[in-house]
Protein backbone atom coordinates (compact mmCIF):
# COMPACT_ATOMS: atom_id res chain seq x y z
CA UNK A 1 0.00 0.00 0.00
CA UNK A 2 1.11 3.71 -0.48
CA UNK A 3 2.02 6.38 1.49
CA UNK A 4 -1.59 8.93 2.50
CA UNK A 5 -1.77 11.90 0.87
CA UNK A 6 -3.09 13.57 4.13
CA UNK A 7 -2.86 12.04 7.53
CA UNK A 8 -3.68 13.57 10.54
CA UNK A 9 -2.98 11.39 13.92
CA UNK A 10 -4.88 13.40 16.92
CA UNK A 11 -4.64 17.34 15.58
CA UNK A 12 -5.94 19.83 17.58
CA UNK A 13 -6.86 23.56 17.11
CA UNK A 14 -7.70 26.42 19.07
CA UNK A 15 -9.16 30.18 18.70
CA UNK A 16 -8.01 31.57 22.11
CA UNK A 17 -10.49 29.66 24.40
CA UNK A 18 -12.35 27.98 21.81
CA UNK A 19 -11.21 24.74 21.26
CA UNK A 20 -12.46 23.70 17.42
CA UNK A 21 -10.73 20.48 16.65
CA UNK A 22 -10.36 18.11 18.90
CA UNK A 23 -7.91 15.31 17.85
CA UNK A 24 -8.99 14.77 14.40
CA UNK A 25 -7.26 11.28 13.22
CA UNK A 26 -7.73 10.08 9.45
CA UNK A 27 -5.87 9.51 6.54
CA UNK A 28 -6.54 10.25 2.44
CA UNK A 29 -4.97 8.17 0.11
CA UNK A 30 -3.36 9.62 -3.20
CA UNK A 31 -6.66 9.46 -5.61
CA UNK A 32 -9.21 9.31 -3.12
CA UNK A 33 -11.92 11.76 -2.78
CA UNK A 34 -12.70 12.10 0.65
CA UNK A 35 -15.95 14.80 1.71
CA UNK A 36 -16.45 16.28 4.78
CA UNK A 37 -19.96 16.55 6.31
CA UNK A 38 -21.32 18.08 9.24
CA UNK A 39 -23.11 21.04 11.22
CA UNK A 40 -21.51 24.18 10.87
CA UNK A 41 -19.43 24.74 13.48
CA UNK A 42 -18.22 21.26 13.61
CA UNK A 43 -14.35 22.54 12.53
CA UNK A 44 -14.43 20.91 8.92
CA UNK A 45 -13.48 24.31 7.24
CA UNK A 46 -10.70 24.91 9.73
CA UNK A 47 -9.43 20.98 9.19
CA UNK A 48 -9.10 22.13 5.30
CA UNK A 49 -7.14 25.23 6.15
CA UNK A 50 -4.85 23.10 8.94
CA UNK A 51 -4.06 21.29 5.74
CA UNK A 52 -2.32 24.02 3.93
CA UNK A 53 -1.32 25.66 6.98
CA UNK A 54 -3.35 28.56 6.63
CA UNK A 55 -4.13 28.07 10.19
CA UNK A 56 -1.52 26.39 12.64
CA UNK A 57 -2.07 23.20 14.87
CA UNK A 58 -1.74 23.53 18.40
CA UNK A 59 -0.96 19.72 19.22
CA UNK A 60 -1.07 16.61 17.07
CA UNK A 61 0.68 15.53 13.59
CA UNK A 62 -0.61 16.71 10.11
CA UNK A 63 1.09 15.62 7.50
CA UNK A 64 0.79 16.24 4.06
CA UNK A 65 2.58 13.70 1.27
CA UNK A 66 4.56 12.20 3.63
CA UNK A 67 5.85 15.78 4.81
CA UNK A 68 5.01 17.46 8.26
CA UNK A 69 2.59 20.35 7.64
CA UNK A 70 4.72 23.75 9.14
CA UNK A 71 7.21 21.91 10.68
CA UNK A 72 10.72 19.91 9.85
CA UNK A 73 11.16 17.09 12.44
CA UNK A 74 14.97 17.23 13.64
CA UNK A 75 15.73 14.26 15.86
CA UNK A 76 12.86 14.67 18.87
CA UNK A 77 12.38 18.30 17.82
CA UNK A 78 9.78 19.89 15.87
CA UNK A 79 10.96 23.01 13.87
CA UNK A 80 9.35 25.71 12.37
CA UNK A 81 9.42 26.32 8.40
CA UNK A 82 10.70 29.40 7.41
CA UNK A 83 7.83 31.53 5.56
CA UNK A 84 9.32 30.03 1.93
CA UNK A 85 9.13 26.98 2.87
CA UNK A 86 5.49 26.92 3.87
CA UNK A 87 4.92 29.00 0.72
CA UNK A 88 6.53 26.69 -1.24
CA UNK A 89 4.29 23.64 0.25
CA UNK A 90 1.15 25.95 -0.27
CA UNK A 91 1.63 25.96 -3.80
CA UNK A 92 1.14 22.36 -4.47
CA UNK A 93 -1.98 22.06 -2.67
CA UNK A 94 -5.08 23.84 -4.22
CA UNK A 95 -7.85 25.26 -2.65
CA UNK A 96 -11.14 26.45 -3.51
CA UNK A 97 -13.35 28.72 -1.54
CA UNK A 98 -17.10 29.28 -0.54
CA UNK A 99 -16.70 32.78 -1.49
CA UNK A 100 -14.45 32.07 -4.54
CA UNK A 101 -12.12 34.80 -3.99
CA UNK A 102 -11.45 35.53 -7.41
CA UNK A 103 -9.30 38.39 -7.76
CA UNK A 104 -11.79 41.24 -8.99
CA UNK A 105 -9.20 43.13 -10.53
CA UNK A 106 -8.14 40.77 -12.75
CA UNK A 107 -9.72 39.12 -16.03
CA UNK A 108 -10.38 35.44 -15.43
CA UNK A 109 -7.39 34.61 -18.00
CA UNK A 110 -4.85 37.16 -15.07
CA UNK A 111 -6.67 35.12 -12.38
CA UNK A 112 -5.43 31.87 -13.75
CA UNK A 113 -2.07 32.98 -14.72
CA UNK A 114 -1.34 35.01 -11.95
CA UNK A 115 0.28 32.44 -9.70
CA UNK A 116 2.35 30.21 -12.11
CA UNK A 117 3.85 33.29 -13.41
CA UNK A 118 4.39 34.61 -10.30
CA UNK A 119 5.30 31.71 -7.98
CA UNK A 120 6.35 29.21 -10.20
CA UNK A 121 8.17 31.68 -12.53
CA UNK A 122 6.54 30.22 -15.95
CA UNK A 123 7.15 32.72 -18.79
CA UNK A 124 3.58 34.18 -19.44
CA UNK A 125 3.03 32.49 -23.57
CA UNK A 126 3.22 29.05 -21.75
CA UNK A 127 0.77 30.42 -18.54
CA UNK A 128 -1.71 31.78 -20.61
CA UNK A 129 -1.73 28.92 -22.85
CA UNK A 130 -2.38 26.21 -20.28
CA UNK A 131 -4.55 28.91 -18.61
CA UNK A 132 -6.58 28.58 -21.68
CA UNK A 133 -6.61 24.58 -21.77
CA UNK A 134 -7.73 24.76 -17.83
CA UNK A 135 -10.67 27.06 -18.69
CA UNK A 136 -12.33 24.99 -21.67
CA UNK A 137 -11.91 22.04 -19.47
CA UNK A 138 -14.04 24.01 -16.30
CA UNK A 139 -16.09 25.01 -19.80
CA UNK A 140 -15.42 28.62 -19.98
CA UNK A 141 -13.31 29.01 -23.02
CA UNK A 142 -15.05 32.43 -24.16
CA UNK A 143 -14.40 33.82 -20.64
CA UNK A 144 -11.15 34.59 -20.79
CA UNK A 145 -10.88 38.52 -20.77
CA UNK A 146 -14.28 38.53 -18.29
CA UNK A 147 -13.55 40.00 -14.91
CA UNK A 148 -14.85 38.25 -11.54
CA UNK A 149 -17.75 40.86 -11.70
CA UNK A 150 -19.05 40.15 -15.04
CA UNK A 151 -19.30 36.03 -14.36
CA UNK A 152 -22.33 34.37 -12.32
CA UNK A 153 -21.16 33.10 -9.30
CA UNK A 154 -21.53 29.54 -11.03
CA UNK A 155 -18.77 30.71 -13.75
CA UNK A 156 -16.71 32.59 -10.77
CA UNK A 157 -15.64 29.10 -9.05
CA UNK A 158 -15.11 27.63 -12.38
CA UNK A 159 -12.55 30.01 -12.78
CA UNK A 160 -11.35 29.69 -8.60
CA UNK A 161 -10.94 25.62 -9.76
CA UNK A 162 -8.85 26.64 -13.45
CA UNK A 163 -6.82 29.05 -10.89
CA UNK A 164 -6.20 25.95 -8.48
CA UNK A 165 -5.28 23.80 -11.00
CA UNK A 166 -2.86 26.08 -12.48
CA UNK A 167 -0.42 25.04 -10.22
CA UNK A 168 -0.94 22.03 -10.98
CA UNK A 169 -1.55 20.68 -7.31
CA UNK A 170 -1.34 16.96 -6.19
CA UNK A 171 -4.44 17.53 -3.67
CA UNK A 172 -7.38 19.93 -3.55
CA UNK A 173 -9.37 21.38 -1.19
CA UNK A 174 -12.68 22.50 -1.63
CA UNK A 175 -14.50 24.52 1.22
CA UNK A 176 -18.45 24.36 0.28
CA UNK A 177 -17.74 25.39 -3.26
CA UNK A 178 -21.23 25.57 -3.86
CA UNK A 179 -22.82 27.03 -0.76
CA UNK A 180 -22.81 30.50 -2.10
CA UNK A 181 -24.54 29.88 -5.26
CA UNK A 182 -27.73 29.86 -6.52
CA UNK A 183 -29.46 26.48 -6.97
CA UNK A 184 -29.47 26.38 -10.51
CA UNK A 185 -25.75 27.04 -10.44
CA UNK A 186 -24.68 24.16 -8.41
CA UNK A 187 -24.38 21.94 -10.95
CA UNK A 188 -22.07 23.01 -13.46
CA UNK A 189 -19.69 23.60 -10.35
CA UNK A 190 -20.22 19.71 -9.18
CA UNK A 191 -19.72 18.61 -12.65
CA UNK A 192 -16.21 20.18 -12.63
CA UNK A 193 -15.64 18.61 -9.54
CA UNK A 194 -16.77 15.13 -10.93
CA UNK A 195 -14.52 15.33 -13.60
CA UNK A 196 -11.88 16.68 -11.70
CA UNK A 197 -12.36 13.31 -9.27
CA UNK A 198 -12.56 11.10 -12.91
CA UNK A 199 -8.84 12.15 -13.33
CA UNK A 200 -7.44 10.62 -10.27
CA UNK A 201 -7.04 13.59 -8.31
CA UNK A 202 -7.02 13.53 -4.53
CA UNK A 203 -9.73 15.82 -2.90
CA UNK A 204 -11.07 16.24 -0.13
CA UNK A 205 -14.30 18.58 -0.20
CA UNK A 206 -16.40 20.06 2.40
CA UNK A 207 -20.08 20.17 1.21
CA UNK A 208 -23.74 20.03 1.88
CA UNK A 209 -24.49 18.34 -1.33
CA UNK A 210 -25.49 14.54 -0.42
CA UNK A 211 -25.76 13.87 -4.49
CA UNK A 212 -22.19 14.37 -4.63
CA UNK A 213 -21.20 12.94 -1.46
CA UNK A 214 -23.21 9.51 -2.75
CA UNK A 215 -21.84 9.23 -6.05
CA UNK A 216 -18.07 10.81 -5.77
CA UNK A 217 -16.95 10.45 -3.19
CA UNK A 218 -14.85 7.25 -1.73
CA UNK A 219 -15.20 8.10 2.03
CA UNK A 220 -17.89 10.17 3.90
CA UNK A 221 -16.24 11.50 7.05
CA UNK A 222 -19.24 13.08 9.52
CA UNK A 223 -17.65 15.46 11.97
CA UNK A 224 -19.43 17.52 14.71
CA UNK A 225 -18.38 19.73 17.82
CA UNK A 226 -14.21 19.24 16.31
CA UNK A 227 -14.32 15.38 16.50
CA UNK A 228 -14.62 12.62 13.82
CA UNK A 229 -17.56 10.73 14.55
CA UNK A 230 -17.64 8.33 12.21
CA UNK A 231 -16.53 7.64 8.95
CA UNK A 232 -17.01 5.39 5.84
CA UNK A 233 -17.72 4.47 2.08
CA UNK A 234 -20.74 7.00 1.58
CA UNK A 235 -23.27 3.87 1.32
CA UNK A 236 -22.97 2.97 4.74
CA UNK A 237 -22.61 6.65 6.60
CA UNK A 238 -25.37 8.00 4.41
CA UNK A 239 -27.71 5.03 4.27
CA UNK A 240 -26.88 3.44 7.79
CA UNK A 241 -25.80 5.58 10.05
CA UNK A 242 -24.73 4.05 13.39
CA UNK A 243 -24.42 7.44 15.34
CA UNK A 244 -27.61 9.05 16.28
CA UNK A 245 -25.81 12.56 16.04
CA UNK A 246 -25.16 11.11 12.38
CA UNK A 247 -28.85 9.92 12.18
CA UNK A 248 -30.36 13.09 13.15
CA UNK A 249 -28.16 15.60 11.23
CA UNK A 250 -28.46 13.59 7.83
CA UNK A 251 -32.44 13.83 8.49
CA UNK A 252 -32.02 17.46 8.22
CA UNK A 253 -29.85 17.71 5.17
CA UNK A 254 -31.24 15.10 2.87
CA UNK B 1 -44.14 42.45 -17.92
CA UNK B 2 -46.92 43.20 -15.57
CA UNK B 3 -48.84 40.81 -14.01
CA UNK B 4 -52.17 42.52 -15.68
CA UNK B 5 -51.20 41.77 -18.53
CA UNK B 6 -50.21 38.34 -18.31
CA UNK B 7 -53.58 37.81 -17.26
CA UNK B 8 -55.87 40.41 -19.99
CA UNK B 9 -53.22 38.71 -22.69
CA UNK B 10 -53.62 41.57 -24.67
CA UNK B 11 -52.85 41.96 -28.19
CA UNK B 12 -48.89 41.86 -29.14
CA UNK B 13 -47.17 45.00 -29.16
CA UNK B 14 -49.78 47.34 -27.69
CA UNK B 15 -48.36 49.24 -24.54
CA UNK B 16 -49.94 50.50 -22.14
CA UNK B 17 -51.17 54.37 -21.86
CA UNK B 18 -48.74 56.65 -20.18
CA UNK B 19 -49.96 58.03 -16.66
CA UNK B 20 -50.81 61.60 -17.29
CA UNK B 21 -51.18 63.48 -13.99
CA UNK B 22 -51.25 67.34 -12.84
CA UNK B 23 -47.59 67.64 -11.70
CA UNK B 24 -47.65 69.22 -8.07
CA UNK B 25 -46.72 73.08 -7.93
CA UNK B 26 -43.58 74.11 -5.82
CA UNK B 27 -43.82 78.05 -5.34
CA UNK B 28 -41.00 77.48 -2.77
CA UNK B 29 -38.37 77.00 -5.19
CA UNK B 30 -39.58 79.84 -7.67
CA UNK B 31 -38.91 81.88 -4.70
CA UNK B 32 -35.49 80.46 -3.70
CA UNK B 33 -34.46 80.71 -7.10
CA UNK B 34 -34.97 84.24 -7.59
CA UNK B 35 -33.73 85.35 -3.99
CA UNK B 36 -30.50 83.10 -4.88
CA UNK B 37 -30.44 85.33 -8.58
CA UNK B 38 -30.80 88.39 -6.83
CA UNK B 39 -27.94 87.72 -4.30
CA UNK B 40 -25.58 86.34 -7.37
CA UNK B 41 -26.17 88.81 -9.62
CA UNK B 42 -25.72 92.16 -6.76
CA UNK B 43 -22.33 90.24 -6.15
CA UNK B 44 -21.42 89.89 -9.61
CA UNK B 45 -22.17 93.70 -10.20
CA UNK B 46 -20.11 94.74 -6.79
CA UNK B 47 -17.18 93.10 -8.04
CA UNK B 48 -17.41 93.86 -11.55
CA UNK B 49 -17.97 97.52 -10.51
CA UNK B 50 -15.75 98.19 -8.18
CA UNK B 51 -12.87 100.65 -8.95
CA UNK B 52 -10.55 99.51 -6.13
CA UNK B 53 -10.31 95.94 -7.70
CA UNK B 54 -8.29 97.33 -10.46
CA UNK B 55 -8.90 94.46 -12.52
CA UNK B 56 -6.11 95.39 -15.32
CA UNK B 57 -3.48 94.92 -12.34
CA UNK B 58 -4.64 91.58 -11.92
CA UNK B 59 -4.29 91.16 -16.17
CA UNK B 60 -0.69 92.78 -15.84
CA UNK B 61 0.55 90.08 -13.31
CA UNK B 62 -1.14 86.92 -13.94
CA UNK B 63 1.18 86.06 -16.25
CA UNK B 64 4.35 88.03 -14.85
CA UNK B 65 7.42 85.60 -14.99
CA UNK B 66 8.00 85.83 -11.42
CA UNK B 67 4.24 84.57 -10.31
CA UNK B 68 4.56 82.03 -13.48
CA UNK B 69 8.39 80.79 -11.72
CA UNK B 70 6.36 80.68 -8.29
CA UNK B 71 3.49 78.68 -9.44
CA UNK B 72 6.53 75.97 -11.29
CA UNK B 73 7.89 75.88 -7.28
CA UNK B 74 4.87 75.09 -6.24
CA UNK B 75 3.98 72.57 -8.23
CA UNK B 76 7.60 71.14 -7.64
CA UNK B 77 6.97 71.49 -4.24
CA UNK B 78 3.87 69.47 -4.17
CA UNK B 79 5.26 66.99 -6.26
CA UNK B 80 8.03 65.83 -4.27
CA UNK B 81 6.46 65.88 -1.23
CA UNK B 82 3.49 63.99 -2.47
CA UNK B 83 5.81 61.51 -3.82
CA UNK B 84 7.55 61.26 -0.27
CA UNK B 85 4.49 61.17 1.39
CA UNK B 86 3.16 57.73 -0.40
CA UNK B 87 6.44 56.04 -0.64
CA UNK B 88 6.76 57.43 3.25
CA UNK B 89 2.67 56.63 3.87
CA UNK B 90 3.00 52.91 1.99
CA UNK B 91 5.84 51.94 3.61
CA UNK B 92 4.37 53.16 7.49
CA UNK B 93 1.15 51.43 6.95
CA UNK B 94 2.45 47.80 5.88
CA UNK B 95 4.88 48.42 8.70
CA UNK B 96 1.85 49.22 11.16
CA UNK B 97 0.13 45.97 9.81
CA UNK B 98 2.91 43.83 10.64
CA UNK B 99 2.63 41.11 13.72
CA UNK B 100 6.36 42.66 14.68
CA UNK B 101 5.64 45.08 17.64
CA UNK B 102 9.33 45.85 17.12
CA UNK B 103 8.17 46.71 13.27
CA UNK B 104 4.99 48.16 14.02
CA UNK B 105 6.21 50.27 17.25
CA UNK B 106 7.98 52.67 15.53
CA UNK B 107 5.47 53.27 12.64
CA UNK B 108 3.14 53.85 15.10
CA UNK B 109 5.43 56.36 17.11
CA UNK B 110 6.35 58.19 13.44
CA UNK B 111 2.21 58.86 12.94
CA UNK B 112 1.50 59.74 16.68
CA UNK B 113 4.72 62.24 16.45
CA UNK B 114 3.99 63.82 13.04
CA UNK B 115 0.48 64.14 13.59
CA UNK B 116 0.53 65.79 16.98
CA UNK B 117 2.78 68.47 15.60
CA UNK B 118 1.89 71.62 13.32
CA UNK B 119 2.80 71.28 9.82
CA UNK B 120 4.18 75.19 10.63
CA UNK B 121 6.41 74.48 13.32
CA UNK B 122 8.07 71.11 11.54
CA UNK B 123 8.93 73.71 8.33
CA UNK B 124 10.26 76.29 10.92
CA UNK B 125 11.91 73.49 13.27
CA UNK B 126 13.61 71.67 9.75
CA UNK B 127 14.74 75.39 8.69
CA UNK B 128 16.68 76.07 11.74
CA UNK B 129 17.98 72.54 11.88
CA UNK B 130 21.73 73.97 11.77
CA UNK B 131 20.77 75.37 15.32
CA UNK B 132 21.10 72.23 17.55
CA UNK B 133 22.96 70.17 14.28
CA UNK B 134 25.77 72.27 12.56
CA UNK B 135 27.44 69.17 10.93
CA UNK B 136 25.83 66.45 8.96
CA UNK B 137 27.10 63.20 7.92
CA UNK B 138 25.96 60.25 6.15
CA UNK B 139 27.70 56.75 7.51
CA UNK B 140 28.04 54.03 9.60
CA UNK B 141 26.81 55.42 13.30
CA UNK B 142 29.41 54.69 16.22
CA UNK B 143 32.46 53.24 14.62
CA UNK B 144 33.06 56.51 12.90
CA UNK B 145 32.78 55.36 9.00
CA UNK B 146 31.32 58.64 7.14
CA UNK B 147 30.38 58.94 3.51
CA UNK B 148 29.67 62.37 2.98
CA UNK B 149 29.77 64.86 5.47
CA UNK B 150 29.06 69.01 5.54
CA UNK B 151 27.63 72.12 7.17
CA UNK B 152 23.68 71.65 7.91
CA UNK B 153 23.43 74.90 6.44
CA UNK B 154 24.77 73.75 3.08
CA UNK B 155 22.97 70.81 3.47
CA UNK B 156 19.79 71.85 4.08
CA UNK B 157 18.46 74.22 1.82
CA UNK B 158 15.34 76.25 2.11
CA UNK B 159 14.25 74.13 -0.59
CA UNK B 160 15.30 70.69 1.26
CA UNK B 161 13.57 72.35 4.06
CA UNK B 162 10.31 72.70 2.56
CA UNK B 163 10.37 69.23 1.04
CA UNK B 164 11.22 67.71 4.79
CA UNK B 165 8.63 69.38 6.59
CA UNK B 166 5.98 68.60 4.25
CA UNK B 167 6.89 65.21 2.89
CA UNK B 168 7.63 63.80 6.23
CA UNK B 169 4.47 64.89 7.81
CA UNK B 170 2.27 64.28 4.80
CA UNK B 171 3.72 60.08 5.17
CA UNK B 172 2.45 59.92 8.53
CA UNK B 173 -1.17 61.15 6.99
CA UNK B 174 -0.73 58.64 4.18
CA UNK B 175 0.06 55.91 6.23
CA UNK B 176 -3.42 56.03 7.88
CA UNK B 177 -4.75 56.04 4.14
CA UNK B 178 -2.91 53.24 2.49
CA UNK B 179 -3.57 51.69 6.38
CA UNK B 180 -7.62 52.16 5.75
CA UNK B 181 -7.11 50.76 2.09
CA UNK B 182 -4.99 47.46 2.63
CA UNK B 183 -7.71 46.46 5.61
CA UNK B 184 -10.38 47.02 3.47
CA UNK B 185 -9.34 44.13 1.07
CA UNK B 186 -10.84 41.13 2.57
CA UNK B 187 -9.05 38.34 4.01
CA UNK B 188 -10.27 36.35 1.44
CA UNK B 189 -8.00 37.92 -0.80
CA UNK B 190 -5.25 36.67 1.27
CA UNK B 191 -6.72 33.47 1.75
CA UNK B 192 -6.76 32.74 -1.95
CA UNK B 193 -3.04 34.02 -2.42
CA UNK B 194 -1.93 32.33 0.38
CA UNK B 195 -2.88 28.93 -0.94
CA UNK B 196 -1.78 29.84 -4.72
CA UNK B 197 1.82 29.98 -3.25
CA UNK B 198 2.48 33.19 -3.32
CA UNK B 199 5.26 35.32 -0.82
CA UNK B 200 3.96 37.75 1.59
CA UNK B 201 5.49 40.74 -0.71
CA UNK B 202 3.83 39.23 -3.69
CA UNK B 203 0.13 39.11 -2.24
CA UNK B 204 1.01 42.72 -1.20
CA UNK B 205 2.00 44.01 -4.28
CA UNK B 206 -0.25 41.90 -7.06
CA UNK B 207 -3.53 41.62 -5.20
CA UNK B 208 -3.76 43.39 -2.02
CA UNK B 209 -2.29 46.80 -2.81
CA UNK B 210 -4.36 47.20 -6.42
CA UNK B 211 -7.46 46.85 -4.49
CA UNK B 212 -6.84 48.86 -1.81
CA UNK B 213 -6.25 51.69 -4.58
CA UNK B 214 -9.64 52.40 -4.98
CA UNK B 215 -9.81 53.32 -1.27
CA UNK B 216 -6.41 55.49 -1.45
CA UNK B 217 -7.27 57.36 -4.23
CA UNK B 218 -9.74 59.72 -3.07
CA UNK B 219 -8.39 60.77 0.13
CA UNK B 220 -5.18 61.03 -2.01
CA UNK B 221 -6.41 63.40 -4.24
CA UNK B 222 -7.72 65.25 -1.21
CA UNK B 223 -4.24 65.10 0.20
CA UNK B 224 -2.59 66.36 -2.96
CA UNK B 225 -4.80 69.62 -3.64
CA UNK B 226 -4.37 70.15 0.49
CA UNK B 227 -0.96 69.96 -0.33
CA UNK B 228 -0.99 72.43 -3.17
CA UNK B 229 -2.29 75.06 -1.05
CA UNK B 230 -0.35 74.26 2.18
CA UNK B 231 2.95 74.38 0.27
CA UNK B 232 2.06 77.83 0.78
CA UNK B 233 3.21 77.99 4.16
CA UNK B 234 6.32 77.78 3.19
CA UNK B 235 6.30 81.38 2.47
CA UNK B 236 7.29 81.66 5.48
CA UNK B 237 11.10 80.23 5.70
CA UNK B 238 11.97 82.41 2.80
CA UNK B 239 12.25 79.98 0.29
CA UNK B 240 14.30 80.60 -2.61
CA UNK B 241 13.58 80.36 -5.81
CA UNK B 242 9.87 81.28 -4.37
CA UNK B 243 6.85 79.64 -4.82
CA UNK B 244 3.49 81.12 -5.76
CA UNK B 245 2.19 82.42 -2.41
CA UNK B 246 5.88 84.45 -1.71
CA UNK B 247 6.05 85.41 -5.64
CA UNK B 248 3.14 87.41 -5.40
CA UNK B 249 4.29 88.81 -1.70
CA UNK B 250 7.43 89.99 -2.82
CA UNK B 251 5.95 91.76 -5.77
CA UNK B 252 3.26 93.25 -3.91
CA UNK B 253 5.65 94.29 -0.95
CA UNK B 254 7.11 96.71 -4.05
CA UNK B 255 4.21 97.94 -5.98
CA UNK B 256 1.66 98.05 -2.45
CA UNK B 257 -1.05 95.98 -4.35
CA UNK B 258 -1.73 93.38 -2.00
CA UNK B 259 -5.01 92.05 -3.07
CA UNK B 260 -4.92 92.09 -7.08
CA UNK B 261 -1.66 89.72 -6.16
CA UNK B 262 -3.81 87.82 -3.59
CA UNK B 263 -5.87 87.35 -6.44
CA UNK B 264 -3.74 86.42 -8.90
CA UNK B 265 -2.12 83.93 -6.55
CA UNK B 266 -5.86 82.33 -5.42
CA UNK B 267 -6.42 82.48 -9.83
CA UNK B 268 -3.18 80.02 -10.03
CA UNK B 269 -4.01 78.15 -7.00
CA UNK B 270 -7.40 77.60 -8.78
CA UNK B 271 -6.31 76.64 -11.97
CA UNK B 272 -3.36 74.25 -10.96
CA UNK B 273 -6.54 72.00 -8.26
CA UNK B 274 -8.79 71.90 -11.48
CA UNK B 275 -6.01 70.51 -13.26
CA UNK B 276 -5.18 67.92 -10.33
CA UNK B 277 -9.26 67.07 -10.24
CA UNK B 278 -9.04 65.92 -14.06
CA UNK B 279 -6.03 63.36 -13.45
CA UNK B 280 -7.79 61.97 -10.19
CA UNK B 281 -10.73 61.37 -12.33
CA UNK B 282 -8.61 58.89 -14.78
CA UNK B 283 -6.41 57.53 -11.80
CA UNK B 284 -9.85 56.40 -10.37
CA UNK B 285 -11.11 55.01 -13.79
CA UNK B 286 -8.23 53.22 -13.98
CA UNK B 287 -8.10 51.37 -10.57
CA UNK B 288 -12.38 50.71 -11.21
CA UNK B 289 -10.90 47.83 -13.64
CA UNK B 290 -13.25 45.03 -12.59
CA UNK B 291 -15.30 46.92 -9.68
CA UNK B 292 -17.75 47.54 -12.05
CA UNK B 293 -19.21 45.40 -14.60
CA UNK B 294 -19.21 48.69 -16.64
CA UNK B 295 -16.83 51.42 -16.72
CA UNK B 296 -18.52 54.63 -16.50
CA UNK B 297 -18.11 56.76 -19.79
CA UNK B 298 -15.21 59.37 -19.70
CA UNK B 299 -16.67 63.20 -20.70
CA UNK B 300 -14.93 62.90 -24.08
CA UNK B 301 -16.21 59.62 -24.77
CA UNK B 302 -20.17 60.88 -23.56
CA UNK B 303 -19.38 63.69 -26.00
CA UNK B 304 -18.19 61.74 -28.89
CA UNK B 305 -21.14 59.31 -27.68
CA UNK B 306 -24.11 62.45 -28.22
CA UNK B 307 -23.42 62.69 -31.68
CA UNK B 308 -25.12 59.07 -32.46
CA UNK B 309 -27.42 59.24 -29.48
CA UNK B 310 -30.08 59.86 -31.99
CA UNK B 311 -29.51 55.97 -33.55
CA UNK B 312 -28.98 54.76 -30.76
CA UNK B 313 -31.97 55.40 -28.49
CA UNK B 314 -33.95 53.89 -31.61
CA UNK B 315 -33.05 50.10 -30.28
CA UNK B 316 -32.40 50.70 -26.50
Amino acid sequence: MSEPMVKAEGVHKRFGRLEVLKGITLQVMPGEVMVLLGPSGSGKSTFLRCINHLEKINSGRLSVDGELVGYRQVGDELHELRESDITRKRAEIGMVFQHFNLFPHMTALENVTCAPMRVKRIPRDRANTSARELLARVGLPEKLGAYPAQLSGGQQQRVAIARALAMEPKLMLFDEPTSALDPELVDEVLQAMQQLAREGMTMIVVTHEMGFAREVADTVVFMDAGVVVESGEPASVLSRPRHERTRSFLSKVL
Amino acid sequence: MSAAGATDAPEPNRRPDEIRAVPVRHPGRWVATALILLFGASLVRSIATNKQLEWHIIGQFLFDHRVLEGAVVTLELTAIAMAMGVVLGVVLAVMRLSPNPLVSGPSWLYIWFFRATPVLVQLLFWYNIAAIYPRISLGIPFVGVEFVHGSANTVITTFVAALLGLGLNEGAYMAEIVRAGIISVGEGQTDAAQSLGMSRLQIMRRIVLPQAMRVIIPPTGNETISMLKTSSLVSVIALSPPELLLATENIYAVNFRPIQLLIVASIWYAVMTSVLYVGQYYLERHYARGATRELALTPLQRVRMGLFSFRRREWS
